[in-house]
């Protein structure tokens, strides 16, 4: 969309221009099983605007050649482009310097960054993790690895039945055995939106470094590395209007330092014999062999595009979203959300009495509605529901209250289906 | 929902309310479990098995439409036939599920269950309706427990 005038004036997301703003998605006139495709899995992950797709396609038509290497116009040119895009993130999350950010694949090797390079170097026998119960996989099992090789003990933050973390029992679990808190910003099957900055405080204050999942934060709100004061923070750039395959790793520059590489291979060395390798200065420490150079661009194009949107519209747009969609879930019976945090991003994690999610799942999908069904990554989640599964819809700044009127509708003839 | 309805057909709905067979046999002397991590179904299978044919069977658990209606119209295919003919429905209905039978144009013994040809259309219910079946095999085949996500899944993984 054009948003030159949009931008200065910081225009909120409305139904005057949400059009617009849907029309730079091609993907959302897509018709799935004859129907307009109404698209609600934004939390697995979101979908591309022109703009990046139009970033990829330059890349790739006039700019590419491998990064750090030669001297001819191409590779200078695509290592130009690339530590631009680095330095775009920087920005985008106030990190202090973009030597702070390190490309990954994803958020989960960015944890598995942290737990190798930082864990298995200052995590020993008998010393504690601090995980909550809202924790997706990625940010469980790569601990649980570390626990078993060292020897170490989790220790879990329980929640209460609305899905919110247990702030006394979080206080409760630190000691002087107390070495790492793993936590997600916000909950992916629940939408919780954890009060990190103070559980960073809390931590800090027993001398814990802190790692945050922010996969599901970084595309709904504003961040602020130097607010939160978290030690490390992950996402991913394909929850955030991104491709696949790229992903980030903040981590405070003194952290960084003195840990150890995670991998191995050319870009992260200094000089190379077979008695001694130099390893590299951060970033490039981290990031051996050729990295996705087209998606790190391509993610800058995304952080370009949602900056223009403004971060904090698009919360407020989102949150309108979430409110509308709660009032009418709640209004049907036989229908429970699953997670009612009182501060939450746009997810709603749902039952239908007497309707398994996969075939709610199903039945949507033959209307053309795209949700997500199963354990979302999050068992322990699950467990503390006692549900095998949930349904969950997820919202982004490009939905509109017709697609959760859709949605309400479908839901009613499953009942209907299954009465 | 009107394709959706050619799968989710009213005996498939009624089969999912109210399940046939349900429950477990105290003196059974074949038991299997059925996992399918994807979606967390679960089938616990208990049969006897006298003279080489499936004297009784029955299951409980939970999961999907799909997966219970699928369990409960099988107890009762199976339920009096030859172990050899249990087996050959496996095949069968694997085949159907996963479009190398044309329930259709070719010979079967699945009768009413060709009602399940359409999951073939949707890969990741696929599993789904073939839980029950796999659970079935690895009771006659004294194997205690398995998972859709195991090897003896034809079906791909990342459905």
């Amino acid at each position: 969309m054009k948003i030159e005038t949009m931008q200065n004036e910081c225009v909120r997301i409305d139904d005057s221009n949400i059009d617009r703003i849907r029309a730079d998605f091609p993907i959302l006139a897509l018709q799935v099983s004859a129907k307009p495709l109404v698209y609600l899995d934004n939390a697995a992950s979101s979908q591309m605007p022109q703009a990046v797709i139009d970033r990829i396609v330059d890349y790739q038509t006039q700019e590419h050649s491998n990064i750090h290497r030669a001297v001819h116009y191409l590779s200078e040119l695509a290592t130009k482009e690339f530590e631009a895009a680095r330095v775009k993130i920087q920005k985008f999350i106030k990190a202090k310097e973009s030597r702070e950010i390190i490309f990954t694949r994803g958020t989960t090797e960015s944890i598995n960054l942290v737990m190798h390079g930082y864990g298995r170097a200052f995590i020993g026998e008998g010393d504690e993790i601090i995980l909550s119960v809202l924790e997706h996989h990625a940010n469980i099992v790569p601990w649980q690895m570390l626990a078993q090789e060292k020897g170490a003990v989790l220790r879990v933050i329980p929640m209460n039945d609305a899905g919110e973390l247990l702030i006394d029992e979080f206080e409760a679990l630190f000691n002087e055995k107390t070495k790492f808190l793993a936590l997600s910003h916000v909950s992916n099957a629940l939408g919780t939106i954890n009060p990190v900055k103070q559980m960073t405080a809390f931590a800090h204050s027993h001398g814990v470094p802190v790692l945050l999942d922010g996969a599901q934060a970084a595309p709904h709100q504003a961040l602020d590395m130097q607010d939160l004061d978290c030690d490390f923070y992950a996402f991913s750039g394909h929850k955030m209007c991104g491709p696949t395959g790229i992903g980030v790793l903040y981590g405070k520059a003194h952290l960084l330092e003195k840990m150890k590489p995670y991998q191995g291979g050319g870009d992260m060395i200094l000089s190379v014999t077979f008695k001694k390798t130099v390893y590299n200065v951060i970033p490039a420490k981290f990031e051996a062999g050729t990295p996705p150079i087209m998606a790190a661009i391509a993610l800058g194009a995304a952080i370009d595009y949602l900056s223009e949107l403004g971060l904090s519209n698009i919360a407020a747009y989102e949150h309108e979203l979430l409110e509308y969609a709660t009032g009418k879930f709640s209004a049907m019976a036989g229908v429970r959300i699953i997670g009612t945090a009182s501060n939450k991003v746009a997810v709603l994690s749902f039952e239908i009495e007497g309707v398994h999610p996969h075939d709610v799942g199903t039945i949507l999908n033959g209307e053309g509605i795209a949700i997500r069904t199963g354990h979302h990554c999050a068992q322990p989640v699950m467990d503390r529901f006692n549900v095998p599964a949930t349904a969950r819809a997820s919202f982004a700044f490009y939905n509109t209250k017709q697609e959760i009127d859709k949605l309400v509708d479908c839901i009613r003839r499953v009942q209907e289906m299954f009465s | 929902m009107t394709d959706m309805r050619q799968l989710y057909q009213e005996v498939i709905l009624d089969h999912n309310r109210k399940p046939r067979n349900y429950g477990a046999i105290p003196d059974a002397n074949r038991h299997a479990d059925g996992h399918n991590p994807l979606c967390g179904d679960h089938i616990k299978m208990s049969m006897n098995v006298l003279d080489d044919k499936i004297a009784d069977i029955a299951f409980e658990g939970h999961g999907c439409a799909i997966c219970k209606a699928s369990a409960s119209m099988m107890t009762g295919a199976v339920k009096g036939k030859s172990v050899q003919d249990a087996e050959t429905m496996v095949e069968e209905f694997r085949g159907m599920a996963t479009g190398t039978l044309d329930p259709e144009n070719a010979d079967h013994h699945l009768g009413k269950l060709k009602i399940f040809a359409g999951v073939k259309d949707l890969p990741s219910r696929v599993k789904c309706a073939i839980l029950p079946w796999h659970t079935l095999h690895a009771a006659l085949n004294a194997e205690a427990s398995i998972s859709t996500e195991g090897e003896a899944d034809p079906v791909s993984d990342h459905a």
